[in-house]
């Protein structure tokens, strides 16, 4: 069954749509992954224009993180002052990014720019997944692993406008979560992502974040983020197609609780290996694309149209 | 004198304004519904003739439908630090968003190359290139590209010899709108010639319009866009707390 999406001004299979979204919400319930930066690139494989897939694909970021984040909030594990800090750095990482995203929709790259993000970013994440979870594989077949240290303070930490994180149980300064926020809202705009994968590490590494409070934080802030950044497309390139994210949204809803499920019976480090090595494929295919000798040099836009 | 030389010409311009055509489609309407996959418009006609039919030149019929002209802008890619990226480009102040050509017999054979250009019947002639902007033979790799380019997506057609006439009066032929069409007003127009020359012609139109949900949704993206936004946010807030809630009731 072929599905009109208004915005992309195109159709796309309901089914496969469905399959996207039920598929990445699976692997998000399994492992607790956000799943945007999954979503986007395999809306681009199915055709839709890279613009429309961003903006919708960060639209359907606010459906797979806001029960969550109600969750966290409901059990206290959200610490509020640090997600404003953050959130604040995030509006303003987004708006950078928006600003960014038409400029380069005017200058006719933002397809390049979208996809060359994807390649780094995947790759990265990727490459760090599969490299944890053959870590974790191999810690756990041998026991006597050294232990991290909770948290150590850098120099980062004492920058001025320190502020008290009673949560956390942190007293840092304001920049490092500010600059961190602001480049997931970056990342938000312009990638269509939540940019967990980037704010969860950061929140435990950098900033040095209890883990109690890392994921409901990290929540709080995507979802205002998200939120915002989908506000933005809408007003200034309205390229937000509410067709397209509706499927996406029911696909990825009902595929995340099936995957929280299974996700309870499976030995999680095997899986994870294959979360990275997927990760890893889609970033190789959009390398591909950009690499390889295309058959058709030439390409059309069409000004005000995706 | 002078009145016979007047008869003779007349005489030899009657079977050109004696035959007319007359065209039909099977639909004057398109509508983008939730489910469109594209579609296909059956256009049939009769040739109307008062005078005996002229056996020694052959007749054709073009069909040409036309989508709304938009500026468009065609990019070049090359390999820059070993990725493709968009370099050059070309400004087209108006091209068809659809176009699609549909004939008796091949083009070149059929019709005058000055035929075509009054009447712009093949699509490079529907293509209005920027005026003054790189040299010509630039100009034209840009607007070949164009018609390749949208060609491939199916949104530039030539069908020589696809229009099927029969007894020299009837005809008829079946063209595809692909899914990706644009709204608007598209122009169905039908040649009739002899000898390359347009000897009538027959305009009609198809309204290409996105059903009501799609076309409330797209009036509000681009009209309310702020509303729009809220919608999409309410929508989304709507299914993932929804859904969560709806299976945490169905566990207990």
């Amino acid at each position: 069954m072929q599905i009109y999406l208004p915005i992309a001004e195109t159709s796309v299979n309901a089914f496969t749509l469905l399959g996207v979204g039920g598929g990445v919400g699976m692997l998000s319930g399994m492992f607790g992954v956000g799943g945007g930066f999954l979503i986007t690139p395999l809306l681009f494989f199915i055709g839709v224009p890279p613009a429309v897939a961003v903006a919708t694909g960060v639209n359907q970021v606010v459906a797979s993180s806001i029960s969550g984040v109600l969750a966290h909030l409901k059990r206290k594990t959200v610490d509020l002052q640090m997600g404003s800090v953050l959130l604040i750095g995030g509006l303003v990482g987004s708006l950078i990014g928006i600003w960014f995203f038409n400029l380069m929709s005017q200058l006719g790259q933002i397809d390049l720019i979208v996809q060359l993000s994807y390649v780094i970013f995947l790759g990265i994440i990727g490459g760090l997944m599969l490299q944890e979870s053959l870590r974790a594989l191999r810690r756990a077949n041998n026991p006597a692993a050294r232990k991290r240290k909770l948290h150590q303070h850098y120099w980062l930490h004492n920058l001025p406008f320190k502020m008290k994180f009673r949560t956390s149980g942190l007293y840092i300064s304001v920049f490092p979560p500010l600059l961190v926020g602001m480049g997931v809202g970056v990342l938000a705009a312009i990638m269509g992502v939540g940019g967990g994968f980037i704010l969860v590490p950061a929140m435990i590494y950098l900033l040095g974040m209890p883990t109690k409070v890392v994921i409901g934080t990290s929540l709080f802030q995507v979802t205002f983020v998200a939120a915002f950044t989908t506000m933005m497309h809408a007003i200034t390139n309205q390229s937000v197609d509410v067709m397209l994210a509706v499927f996406l949204i029911i696909g990825g809803v009902v595929g995340a609780q099936i995957g929280t499920r299974v996700g309870l019976k499976l030995r999680a480090e095997q899986l994870r290996i294959l979360l990275s090595l997927l990760v890893l494929a889609v970033c190789g295919k959009i390398a591909f694309d950009l690499l390889w000798t295309p058959s058709e040099f030439y390409s059309i836009t069409v000004p005000g149209r995706f | 004198m002078r009145w016979i030389a007047l008869l003779l010409l007349l005489l030899t311009a009657l079977p050109l304004r004696g035959e007319e055509v007359i065209a039909g489609l099977s639909q004057n309407s398109v509508s983008l519904t939730v489910n469109f996959e594209g579609s296909e418009i059956l256009i049939f006609g009769a040739v109307r003739r008062e005078t005996p039919l002229p056996v020694d030149t052959a007749l054709d019929v073009i069909i040409a439908i036309e989508g709304p002209p938009q500026p468009v802008v065609v990019w070049r890619k090359e390999r820059r630090a070993g990725i493709w990226v968009n370099t050059q480009s070309q400004d087209i102040r108006a091209a068809p968003s659809f176009y699609a050509v549909a004939s008796t017999g091949a083009l070149a054979e059929i019709l005058s190359q000055d035929a075509d250009l009054t009447h712009r019947i093949s699509p490079q002639l529907a293509i209005f290139e920027a005026r003054g902007t790189g040299d010509a033979s630039a100009r034209a790799t840009f607007t070949e590209a164009l018609i390749r380019v949208r060609a491939a997506e199916g949104l530039y057609q030539e069908h020589e010899g696809l229009v099927d006439m029969q007894r020299d009066t009837l005809f008829s032929t079946r063209l595809t709108l692909p899914k990706t069409i644009v709204e608007g007003r598209y122009t169905a127009r039908v040649f009739l010639l002899r000898e390359g020359q347009v000897i009538d012609e027959f305009e009609t139109f198809i309204n290409v319009q996105k059903a009501v949900l799609e076309r409330w949704l797209t009036n509000l993206a681009f009209e309310q866009p702020f509303l729009y936004g809220l919608l999409a946010l309410g929508l989304a807030l709507f299914f993932g707390w929804g859904a969560s809630a709806l299976f945490r009731l169905l566990q207990s």
